[in-house]
């Protein structure tokens, strides 16, 4: 496709995905949102850019390979699950680090385990399903 | 075999020497283990394995268990040893040293083992390892056939086997041998003629009684030393342990004393004969480790101190003698280049220490004093006259015994002293490593006969009270009993066998006459074999017709039958039908749906089909938000949405749906299949959403995901902290899914470039 | 609306079964994702169905106000969505190289594996 229009929307349409991506990873363990929905969203918008300037376009702004980006998150999430060993819980025991403070009521904000485990899923999801359209555009 | 291991052929090898020593070890821990068992003592050691089965790896070593380790791990290190010389320079000799010492630790597995599942594992163990031992030269497709033959025979009695042990934990409560024997004979019990039939059946096919036997003489397609340890010494000894091993508990009925008298008796006098008619020595022995084997279990029929003994004295005396002689034999073919009884003679001068070691072996076969093959043979006779059908076994076993003493004389004596063919090479003598084993073994034969009473009080006894299940009196092993029947039969036997070694070549032909004329197990057994493969032919293409539509359409039919039967026949139908109220927007929903789902089905074009699809989608993803499932819903239109493109990139890239152009034909029989199954379906989801629900977990969830878990959005905390470990392995699937599709695509990729080149 | 759905959820199941066990390899597939589809309503149904009320818990509670969606089906059809989706990318990847290779979509003439002519002949030889 070599629409301008569709090539200079895409640029700001990406942009404007993956930050949304991001927002609804984040927000996911209170509202609607989370690492599957995260991760299809931030597919969709390199998908789109893939549409608009073809998929040797997308693969470069990505930088990292999709595969590449799926097996790192499926560690992540792996050491998200180890992390309770160090305190001697059950594997895949969330844990909670709260900063500022001693308990959700009165802390800053949290480092905890469940969302780096999310940020895992988020990465998995994003380049497994990119790596598959990507794959098919290109080999088709 | 000749081509290997050379004069100038390294020999000590990784590979070689490690079992050699290993085995070794492991017979010098055993030996530590004798004053124990010797004294009566039981030594037992559990590992819990699938505790919730109640299956533990349990050891228990008694005198029988015992004396078969010595036997396994003495005669293996020497086969060993043996074997590191004999195929020296082999490409695969590393391999088949792994394939003898796991068939070593088998076996070991197998008469240690105090639970009879892990016996039966054990038992398998060493029907695989023995079938990859026979089939070692496996560019040879006589090899491989009869590798396969041992494999499926011994198989199928383990099968068998195992049945009966079920049966046996079944009736007895344990899977424990110590605890079922404990608990005396099985006599009376209701399962007991099924489970003796059963283990019968398993040990017989392994111990090769006729009319199994046929398996064993072919196996000696192996290299020797298998043969010398596998088919003669070791694994085909298994059925005998197991005989002995369950006789306090299955012994001592009509059905036990009838069955393994004649069974044992027929094989014992038939492979006798089959033994003088063979030309190979190699096959004359296979022949006489059958009639050993056909001995002991006539023997293990008997209940009398006379009888076990004789049968543990005469299994002890025989690992150590065939050992020897199958390995003199071999090292005559190495040597000479030739097994043929006729060519073969002379050889003493250039072969001393073989000849030396073969002769001693002989005489213990022969039975002459002082060897322990004589003292294990008048045990036996005085075992003999007790028995229950005495006059069949003092004939059954006086036969036997005359005719190995004409054995002893071909094997041992012809081929060293007698008048010499033609030999395809020189005759040399043997190198040390392979001579260790046979003059070891005979000697044993001859000292453990001078000093019978260590063999007696360490071995033997023991063995003999294990079988039992009672210590016994002893006292039976002696060289010089005092002139009683059986010192009379032993004369008999000396004066029979030597007429039968004079004529013998006379024999040999009539035998081969009346062979001729005889059943030929073997193409019968091949006839089977094809008849096997005529039955699964046919099945498979009754079944695999290699149609999609066919497989599917078998599926789901089975699928129909399998909800029809309960809701139908068994009468679980219940339905409380209120007429739904239905909102517009529930309506207009459902209106999509159906209206997708009809179209997609019916129409005859991609892009339609898509459209529809996506339809369809959209619907169900308007219910998950109408219904508070706002996650699912999202995540449900971007997949729609990927799908939408995913199509596109593919499937516009494949050709129509229907390249006629003239729409899809109606397929009434399919439709009805679908209707059947969606009708049903639909029947089990009313039942279900109208009886009650579980809500335990959601209540758990609810009550806990901000408290517990810091998460107000309750999904997204059971995705990431509730189950987390489930999501772990759906988020491998998708990985596992995008490799699938790489490789699949790049596969492809590397075909066509193979192509262009 | 269960017994909507339910409806709904046979008239899936239905359609699915009917496109699965046609010739053609794409509509095999149409069939893959309605079967999809019907099995995620069923999985959902199941939990029961509470209409506009998110499975949430309010800012500033401790448990949700008052009778809520049941969370734990809508986990199972959320992952289910994910990876219905890897499957079918999968079998279409599988379709596309199937008809490169054998030129056909016609599963009738995918015969590679287990050819037409019986292959009892040579196996008897």
């Amino acid at each position: 496709m070599n629409s301008i229009i569709v090539t200079a929307g895409a640029r700001i349409l990406v942009a404007l995905l993956l930050v949304f991506s991001v927002f609804m990873l984040l927000r996911g363990h209170n509202l609607p949102g989370g690492g599957f929905i995260g991760g299809l969203l931030g597919a969709t918008a390199f998908i789109v850019y893939a549409i608009a300037c073809g998929t040797a376009e997308a693969r470069k702004a990505l930088r990292v390979s999709p595969e590449g980006l799926a097996m790192v998150g499926l560690g992540v999430a792996l050491v998200a699950g180890l992390i309770s060993a160090l305190t001697g819980d059950p594997f895949f025991t969330g844990q909670w680090y709260w900063v500022g403070g001693d308990s959700y009521e009165t802390a800053a904000f949290s480092i905890n385990s469940v969302l780096v485990f999310d940020v895992g899923v988020y990465m998995v999801v994003f380049g497994g399903i990119l790596s598959l359209i990507l794959m098919l555009e290109e080999e088709l | 075999m000749g081509e290997y291991g050379a004069k100038d052929a390294r020999w000590i090898s990784m590979a070689g020497m490690t079992p050699v020593i290993l085995t070794g070890a492991l017979f010098v821990y055993f030996c530590g283990m004798v004053p124990t068992i010797a004294s009566g003592g039981i030594i037992r050691h559990s590992i819990p394995w699938i505790p919730s089965l109640d299956i533990a790896l349990s050891f228990y070593i008694d005198g029988l268990s015992l004396m078969f380790s010595l036997l396994i791990t003495g005669i293996g290190a020497l086969v060993m040893l043996y074997s590191a010389r004999y195929l020296a320079g082999h490409p695969q000799f590393a391999r088949f040293a792994l394939y003898l010492f796991s068939f070593m630790l088998s076996m070991l597995g197998l008469v240690l083992a105090d639970n009879v599942l892990a016996l039966f594992v054990f038992w398998e163990l060493t029907t695989f390892t023995s079938y990859l031992l026979i089939g070692f030269s496996h560019a040879d497709p006589k090899s491989r056939r009869n590798a396969l033959q041992a494999l499926l025979l011994t198989a199928a009695g383990g099968l068998a086997l195992l049945a009966g042990f079920i049966l046996l934990g079944f009736a007895t409560g344990t899977y424990e041998l110590s605890e079922i024997n404990a608990a005396g004979s099985l006599a009376s019990n209701p399962l007991y003629g099924p489970i003796l039939v059963l283990v019968l059946l398993g040990a017989f096919t392994k111990s090769a009684q006729v009319p199994f036997h046929f398996w064993l003489p072919n196996a000696m397609a192996a290299p020797t030393p298998v043969s010398a340890y596998l088919h003669s010494a070791t694994m085909v000894k298994g059925g005998i342990y197991l005989l002995a091993r369950m006789h306090p508990s299955l012994s001592g009925t009509d059905a036990w004393i009838w069955t393994l008298t004649i069974f044992g008796g027929v094989t014992a006098v038939f492979a006798s004969l089959m033994a003088l008619r063979q030309t190979d020595l190699k096959q004359t022995l296979a022949y006489t480790t059958l009639m050993a084997l056909g001995t002991l279990t006539m023997f293990l029929a008997g209940s009398s101190g006379y009888a076990i003994t004789g049968a543990m004295a005469f299994l002890f005396v025989h690992s150590l003698y065939k050992a020897a002689l199958f390995l003199s034999v071999g090292i005559i073919d190495h040597a000479t280049g030739t097994r043929e009884a006729g060519v073969l003679g002379g050889l003493a001068g250039a072969m001393p220490v073989t000849a030396a070691a073969a002769g001693l072996a002989a005489l213990s076969m022969a039975g002459i004093p002082p060897f322990l093959g004589f003292i294990a043979k008048e045990v036996a006779y005085s075992g003999a006259v007790g028995a229950s059908l005495w006059g069949f076994v003092v004939l059954a076993a006086l036969a036997a015994n005359a005719l190995m003493f004409a054995v002893a004389g071909i094997v041992a004596f012809k081929p060293f002293f007698g008048p010499q063919g033609k030999l395809p090479h020189a005759p040399h003598e043997g190198p040390w490593p392979m001579l260790a084993g046979p003059v070891i073994l005979g000697v044993l034969g001859l000292a453990f006969g001078i000093l019978h009473g260590l063999a007696a009080s360490w071995v033997i006894e023991p063995a003999t009270n294990a079988v039992l299940g009672f210590t016994d009196s002893g006292g039976r092993v002696k060289l010089w009993a005092g002139f009683n029947l059986a010192l009379g039969l032993s004369v008999v036997t000396f004066i029979l066998g030597a007429i039968l070694y004079l004529r013998h070549q006379a024999l040999r032909d009539r035998l081969a006459a009346i062979e001729a004329r005889g059943p030929d197990f073997d193409a019968g057994w091949d006839r089977l074999m094809a008849w096997l493969v005529v039955v699964a032919e046919w099945q498979t293409r009754l079944i695999q017709t290699g149609v999609l539509r066919q497989y599917l359409f078998a599926t789901f039919a089975v699928t129909a039958v399998a909800l029809a039967l309960p809701l139908f026949w068994l009468g679980a139908l219940q339905l409380d039908l209120a007429m739904p109220s239905v909102t517009l927007r529930e309506g207009v929903v459902a209106a999509l749906i159906i209206a997708g789902a009809l179209l997609a089905a019916t129409t005859g074009s991609r892009i339609t089909g898509i459209a529809a699809l996506g339809v369809v989608g959209i619907g169900v993803a308007l219910i998950f938000i109408i219904y508070g499932a706002p996650d699912v819903a999202i995540t449900q239109l971007l997949v729609e949405m990927l799908i939408v493109v995913l199509i596109a990139i593919a499937a516009l890239r494949m050709p129509y749906l229907d390249p006629t152009d003239k729409g899809p034909a109606f397929r009434p029989r399919d439709a009805a299949l679908g209707g059947v199954l969606g009708v049903l379906v639909a029947l089990v989801m009313l039942m279900v959403t109208a009886g009650p629900i579980d809500r335990r977990l959601t209540d758990f969830f609810e009550a806990a995901s901000w408290t517990e878990a810091f998460g107000r959005n309750i999904v997204n905390v059971i995705l990431v902290d509730f189950r987390t470990l489930d999501t772990f392995g759906e988020i491998a699937v998708v990985i596992v899914a995008a490799l699938g599709a790489f490789a699949l695509l790049r596969s492809a990729r590397r075909d066509k470039g193979e192509e262009r080149e | 609306m269960e017994i909507v759905v339910s409806i709904l959820i046979g008239l899936l199941f239905a359609t699915a079964v009917y496109l699965m066990l046609a010739r053609n390899f794409l509509r095999f597939l149409f069939g893959l994702i309605l079967l999809s589809n019907a099995a995620n309503l069923v999985i959902f149904a199941a939990g029961r169905m509470t209409e506009g009320a998110p499975a949430l818990i309010p800012y500033g509670a401790l448990t949700p106000d008052g009778e809520i969606a049941n969370a734990l089906p809508q986990a199972l059809v959320l992952t289910a969505i994910v990876i219905g989706f890897g499957l079918f990318a999968f079998a279409l990847v599988l379709a596309f190289q199937a008809y490169r290779s054998l030129g056909t979509l016609d599963s009738d003439e995918m015969r590679v594996a287990e050819p037409r002519e019986e292959i009892a002949g040579e196996a008897r030889e």
